[in-house]
């Protein structure tokens, strides 16, 4: 095929419909979402057949909203990963956001609005804080955030029970604007007689949000261009730090709202809560498609991965078996889909 | 001889070249990379920086390009005395750069890569995906590539390829001056010809370009003007009519080192037989008188 490009003056018919074959072959084996389709296909197929109250109607708003919870991450988790980096704090930085928003709204008796807000603040400079520290060191992402991972989880405990004296906040249910909030970040909503949380329509948004940046905006250029090439992102003028603190701060933001859903859909928050997630968001965002190494993937990809995810887990409880073998199946999951990624990625980047 | 060059037909009214180098000299703390080298790049006209690994040609690109400031002598762009920041500022004046790693992302569709960095817009940030598709397509197909799929991943194609959409990136986006840095080194014979026929349409397009490379065969083809560069000195300059193909590869090949290298191998002698091969080459390449 090489040689057929080289030699443009050879126009064969025969030739050229060669190549158009092959290039959308590749197109299709390149979507990053593919094995995940196929994957979430057979998987409900799988669990329809062996739990019978997987059908049902409130079984599967269970396993949407539980994959809205995680999808809602792996959307930012997703885009930082394309972008080539990796957030290990991810997963406690949900319970530092909620921590922020229960403890100043019911320690200085503001209306919990204000706690949101405050929270928003709080946990974007810690994206940013991420960010900036990746960018100034250049240590590996994984290195610092897995240091702010841990000074996270001590502070969340730390702090929540020197202010509490316990590891929970108080519970924020009487407060005013509770309702309110409540209504944005985790009413149900009634569709068709079925009661679906209002997570999961956030999370959709979110998703078509994030595809819209990535394949329509100069922006979405840059994330896969800084993950694919930094260097040579930057010798074309691509402003890489920024986008790189660009999208640690997505992730905060992601953060800041999944938060927002635990405080108000629990009232109170447990401290301790969200360690070892973010790996449930790596997960979510590798089965979808994304490479670890960055420059490929998208967000409908980690959305499937987030609804695998999610099937798992309630399928598990919905067939009666022991949830004990859910970690064995999002391991084998993961392992499976790590391989398609490699033969994926090796069929695009071929050399010649 | 230097300043023999023929002043050329156009019609201008500036005559200064687009860029001249004067005596320009740089250093890396103590390491003289560069002393005393002159250059002139003209609108249609290719000029070939020759030389050894570490002849200091990839210090000369950077200083034209704006990634190093020179230390002494003088550049000028049209004339004018300028002193880049970054190479950003150099673009700004019409001088793009091809390095050897071409700047682009393997996986990545060829569309966006030949935009990255300098995205087309319409209203709320979204890109104009579809001029963009359709300048990256004609772009290409000016210069002989004709893709059936501007949305193939860049690293499907060929190197050879690769090269020209990079230079025809540098050239869609306002390039006056083209710096190549050895774009022929890694290519097949076949893929050299493809990217040499290219630097040719960009000469006729009346673009200067700056092709370094270490290949007399590649450089002498194409160019008009020959830089030869030896130990970060200027070992020659000669246009075109100055000077034939043999005695380029002869001073490329460094004769005179060679014969130097004979005597050292005789005097060792330990290599006697090594040494009478290359004190003939070094005759071969007639380098006496240059
Ligand atoms: N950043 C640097 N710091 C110190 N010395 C340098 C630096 N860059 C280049 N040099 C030195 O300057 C000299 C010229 O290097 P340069 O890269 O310009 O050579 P070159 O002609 O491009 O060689 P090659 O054909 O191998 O690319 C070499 O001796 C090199 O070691
Ligand atoms: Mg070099």
């Amino acid at each position: 095929m090489t040689q057929a490009v080289a030699e443009p003056p050879l126009k064969g018919p025969g030739a050229d419909e060669r190549l158009e074959r092959q290039s959308a072959l590749r197109r299709l084996l390149g979507r990053p979402e593919l094995g995940a389709l196929l994957g979430a296909v057979a998987l409900f197929v799988f669990f329809s057949v062996v739990a019978d109250a997987f059908l049902e109607t409130s079984s599967f708003s269970t396993v949407l909203y539980a994959s809205s919870t995680f999808g809602i991450m792996a959307v930012g988790v997703s885009l930082l990963m394309i972008g080539g980096e990796f957030d290990l704090s991810a997963g406690v930085m949900v319970t530092s956001s909620a921590l922020v928003a229960a403890l100043v709204s019911y320690q200085l008796t503001l209306n919990v609005w204000a706690g949101v807000v405050i929270s928003l603040a709080v946990t974007l400079a810690l994206g940013m804080l991420n960010g900036i520290l990746y960018t100034r060191t250049g240590l590996p992402s994984f290195i610092i955030t897995l240091a702010t991972f841990f000074m996270l989880a001590g502070l969340n405990l730390g702090v929540t029970k020197a202010i509490t004296g316990n590891v929970a906040s108080d519970s924020v249910r009487d407060m005013d604007g509770f309702d309110s909030a409540r209504a944005v970040f985790a009413r149900d909503v009634d569709v068709a007689g079925v009661n679906v949380n209002v997570t999961v329509f956030w999370w959709l948004l979110f998703v078509a949000v994030a595809t819209w940046i990535l394949l329509r905006t100069r922006v979405g250029n840059w994330i896969f261009a800084v993950g694919g090439a930094a260097a040579s992102a930057r010798a074309v003028g691509v402003p890489v730090a920024r986008t790189k603190i660009g999208l640690f701060m997505g992730v905060a933001f992601c953060a800041w709202f999944s938060g927002m859903h635990l405080v108000f859909a629990f009232a109170t928050v447990q401290s301790g809560e969200g360690v070892g997630n973010e790996f449930s968001y790596i997960i979510c965002a590798v089965i979808g498609g994304c490479l670890l190494t960055g420059g490929y993937g998208s967000a409908i990809g980690a959305a499937i991965g987030a609804f695998i995810f999610g099937m798992t887990n309630k399928g598990i409880v919905y067939a009666e078996w022991n949830p004990d073998w859910f970690r064995f199946f999002l391991g084998a999951m993961l392992l499976v889909a790590t391989v398609v990624n490699l033969v994926v990625r090796r069929r695009v980047e071929r050399s010649p | 001889m230097t300043g023999a060059a023929v002043p050329r037909e156009q019609g201008s009214p500036d005559a200064a070249p687009l860029v001249r180098l004067t005596d320009v000299g740089k250093s890396y703390g103590s390491v003289i990379a560069l002393r005393g080298v002159s250059l002139e790049a003209d609108a249609g006209e290719v000029t070939c920086v020759l030389g050894d690994n570490g002849a200091g040609k990839s210090t000369l690109i950077k200083i034209i390009a704006g990634l190093h400031r020179h230390d002494s002598g003088t550049y000028e762009v049209q004339g004018e005395e300028v002193a880049f920041a970054s190479p950003r500022d150099a673009l700004t004046r019409g001088i793009a750069t091809v390095y050897q790693d071409l700047a682009v992302v393997p996986l990545m569709p060829v569309w966006r890569n030949f935009f990255l960095g300098s995205e087309k817009r319409k209203s709320f940030g979204r890109m104009d995906i579809d001029f963009m598709r359709r300048t990256t397509h004609s772009e290409l197909a000016e210069m002989g590539i004709d893709l059936r799929d501007v949305d193939q991943p860049i690293g499907t194609l060929s190197g050879g390829e690769r090269q020209c959409v990079a230079i025809a990136r540098a050239v869609h986006f306002g390039a006056r001056a083209l710096i190549l840095d050895e774009p022929t080194a890694a290519l097949g014979v076949k893929q050299a010809g493809v990217v040499l026929r290219y630097i040719v349409q960009a000469r006729e397009r009346g673009l200067a370009v700056v092709f370094i490379t270490h290949n007399p065969h590649h450089a002498y083809p194409v160019g008009d003007r020959f830089l030869i560069l030896n130990r970060g000195r200027s070992l020659g300059y000669h246009t075109k009519e100055e000077i034939t193909r043999e005695e380029l590869t002869a001073l490329m090949a460094g004769g005179a080192e060679l014969e130097q290298l004979a005597h050292e191998l005789d005097a060792a002698a330990s290599g006697g037989a090594v040494a009478k091969e290359l004190a003939r080459e070094a005759k071969d390449l007639g380098v006496a008188d240059s």
